[in-house]
């Protein structure tokens, strides 16, 4: 198979950091891969590798074919990314920055402006193009440094974090824009995040990063699955630990997790036990004010990868 | 949204490629040029210092400084005026805006020259140094400084100041790449004084005595001082004309040496 971005146990440290330890990754061509996880998780130690901005320490990377060491600059004529904040200059107008960006990549006056007017439409840029960057919305700020990072048709696409600090208006024309281009352009795209619905809605596939290690992979679903469980989850006034307690005895329950006012409580067939949680809860007299049955989703899955990393370490 | 305009499926796919050095100079060079005008507030005090300077230095010491024999005090003084309108005028706090804002990686990440992340911007610093003599002499003309070397001379005057400035401009870009900090860069200024003050600024070196005098002989600008004095009051005089060349190319080696070590220090994985 071909594979647009390749790893093998690619590590990176910063003194005695290891921000990123032994990922192996095999992204095929097409496809849209999330990597998910909190901030300092590694999330862009890995991108600037596979972007050649930073060398590994360890390990090797191949992004669409060539390695990101020894053929950093026909991995340059192949990528595009947008780094986690809007890299642009503020006093160039959209179109100046999109013509200099399509230069450097080599495009001559057709070629750009055959670019500029798919790219326009793309992201949505439109009349603003003509406006200094300096007076755009945040949000217009992200879809100008989306059509910079697809000027010169590139294959691969990183995109670190490209909806942090937008409206959930922009960020859902920011995850429009990405399938479109994926779709559309066949680009395949690798993207961060650390919105669990974003990883969701986004990717055919997600890596979990935790503390430098990819912790879980797979289809949004095949991950939700691998959990098992469902969860009931109880909003309550009152003490959490009583009630953790008065539910941990329920028969089908897995485990419990308590913090403030909430318990989040994972159970074999939800369907079956959530009346006897409901009970418990009732025998014990705990206040409760919401109870919902659900089934796992991305932040579940996230939750019990890093708590059991957490668990790991702690031991 | 509104609907993509998508390449037809028959059209070649654009692909990119490396542009060449010299379509990268250019490039980086037409954004820098651009950029000068809308950055007023980088401009505006380089026109004014110069010329404030020249009135104050001519109506403060030009009644003393005269009663030198052979001294034209405004004839002399230009040349001053000429160093402090060109000397660390730069787009080096640009440069450091665009590393603090993650612009210049986007640029690295392009298959750009990195050498034209810099050259690129010095084009355009020296069209600016050159504008900048422009005001200066004007005034020097309108207060009735002739040049005894005809026009050639003139431009040749102007050529010498833009290439001084631009070999000065290194030093600022070295604390660019090397510190990522404006506050850094704007205090590169602090090595304009000894350049410029330590030297035949307000006398000429047979009236200067002391330490200051010894200090002056090895200050490459006194020498690029006495080069472009020659041209307006002494004539076609190679020997200071060369002693001037060689002390820009001094400079211009040393702060560019500096400002390509860094940038590569900037530019290298890491």
């Amino acid at each position: 198979m071909d594979y647009a971005v390749q790893t093998r146990g690619i590590c990176r440290a910063f003194g005695d950091v290891k921000a990123v330890d032994s990922i192996n990754l095999s992204i095929p061509k097409g496809e849209i891969y999330g990597f998910l996880g909190p901030n300092g998780a590694g999330k862009t130690t890995l991108v600037r590798m596979l972007i050649t901005l930073l060398l590994p320490s360890a390990g090797s990377a191949t992004v669409a074919g060539f390695d990101v060491v020894s053929e950093a600059n026909d991995v340059r004529l192949r990528i595009g990314a947008a780094l986690q904040d809007a890299a642009l200059d503020l006093k160039q107008t959209g179109r100046e920055l999109l013509k200099l960006q399509g230069r450097l990549y080599g495009l001559n006056r057709r070629e750009l402006d055959t670019r500029l007017n798919e790219l326009a439409g793309l992201v949505d840029i439109g009349d603003a193009l003509d406006r200094f960057i300096g007076t755009y919305s945040g949000g217009m700020k992200r879809r100008l440094d989306l059509a910079a990072s697809l000027i010169h048709n590139p294959e691969v696409l990183f995109l670190d974090e490209p909806t942090t600090g937008l409206d959930p208006i922009s960020r859902a024309r920011v995850w429009e824009e990405v399938q479109r281009i994926n779709k559309e352009l066949s680009v395949t795209i690798f993207l961060t995040t650390q919105y669990l619905e974003e990883a969701d809605a986004l990717a055919d596939r997600v890596g979990i990063i935790s503390q430098g290690r990819l912790m879980a992979e797979g289809t949004p679903a095949k991950l939700k699955r691998s959990l098992g469980n469902d969860v009931i989850f109880v909003q309550m006034d009152g003490n959490a630990d009583e009630a953790r307690a008065a539910v941990a005895e329920v028969d089908g329950v897995v485990d419990v997790d308590a913090s403030g006012g909430e318990l989040i409580i994972h159970v074999v067939n939800g369907a079956a036990h959530i009346s006897d949680v409901a009970l418990a809860l009732n025998a014990h007299n705990v206040q409760v004010t919401e109870l919902t049955l659900r089934t796992p989703t991305l932040d579940d899955v996230f939750l019990s990868v890093a708590g059991a990393r957490m668990e790991q370490e702690a031991g | 949204m509104s609907q993509a305009v998508m390449t037809t499926p028959t059209a070649p796919r654009i692909r990119a490629r490396r542009a060449g050095f010299l379509r990268d100079v250019l490039s980086v060079a037409i954004r820098a040029l651009r950029g000068i005008p809308r950055d007023p507030e980088a401009i505006y005090p380089a026109l004014i210092i110069p010329v404030f300077f020249y009135a104050i230095n001519i109506g403060a010491l030009q009644d003393v400084a005269e009663r030198i024999p052979g001294v034209d005090y405004k004839a002399f003084q230009l040349p001053v005026g000429i160093i402090f309108a060109v000397t660390g005028v730069s787009r080096a706090v640009t440069m450091v805006t665009d590393i603090q804002s993650g612009y210049f990686d986007r640029l690295s990440l392009t298959p750009i020259n990195r050498l034209a992340m810099l050259l690129g911007f010095t084009v355009a610093d020296f069209v600016l140094v050159i504008a900048l003599t422009l005001p200066v002499v004007l005034l020097g003309c309108i207060v009735g400084v002739r040049f005894e070397t005809g026009i050639l001379g003139l431009l040749l005057f102007v050529a010498l100041s833009g290439l001084w400035g631009l070999a000065y401009t290194g030093f600022p870009y070295a604390i660019a790449f090397k510190t990522g900090n404006p506050a850094a860069v704007n205090s590169s200024f602090l090595l304009f004084f000894p350049f410029v003050f330590l030297t035949t600024v307000f006398v000429p070196r047979e009236a200067m005595t002391g330490w200051l005098a010894t200090v002056a002989i090895f200050n490459p600008v006194t020498y690029l001082l006495d080069a472009l004095r020659s041209l307006i009051s002494v004539g076609w005089d190679f020997a200071a004309l060369l002693k001037g060349i060689g002390a820009i190319a001094l400079v211009g080696t040393v702060s560019g040496t500096l400002a390509l070590t860094t940038l590569r220090g900037r530019t290298r994985r890491k």
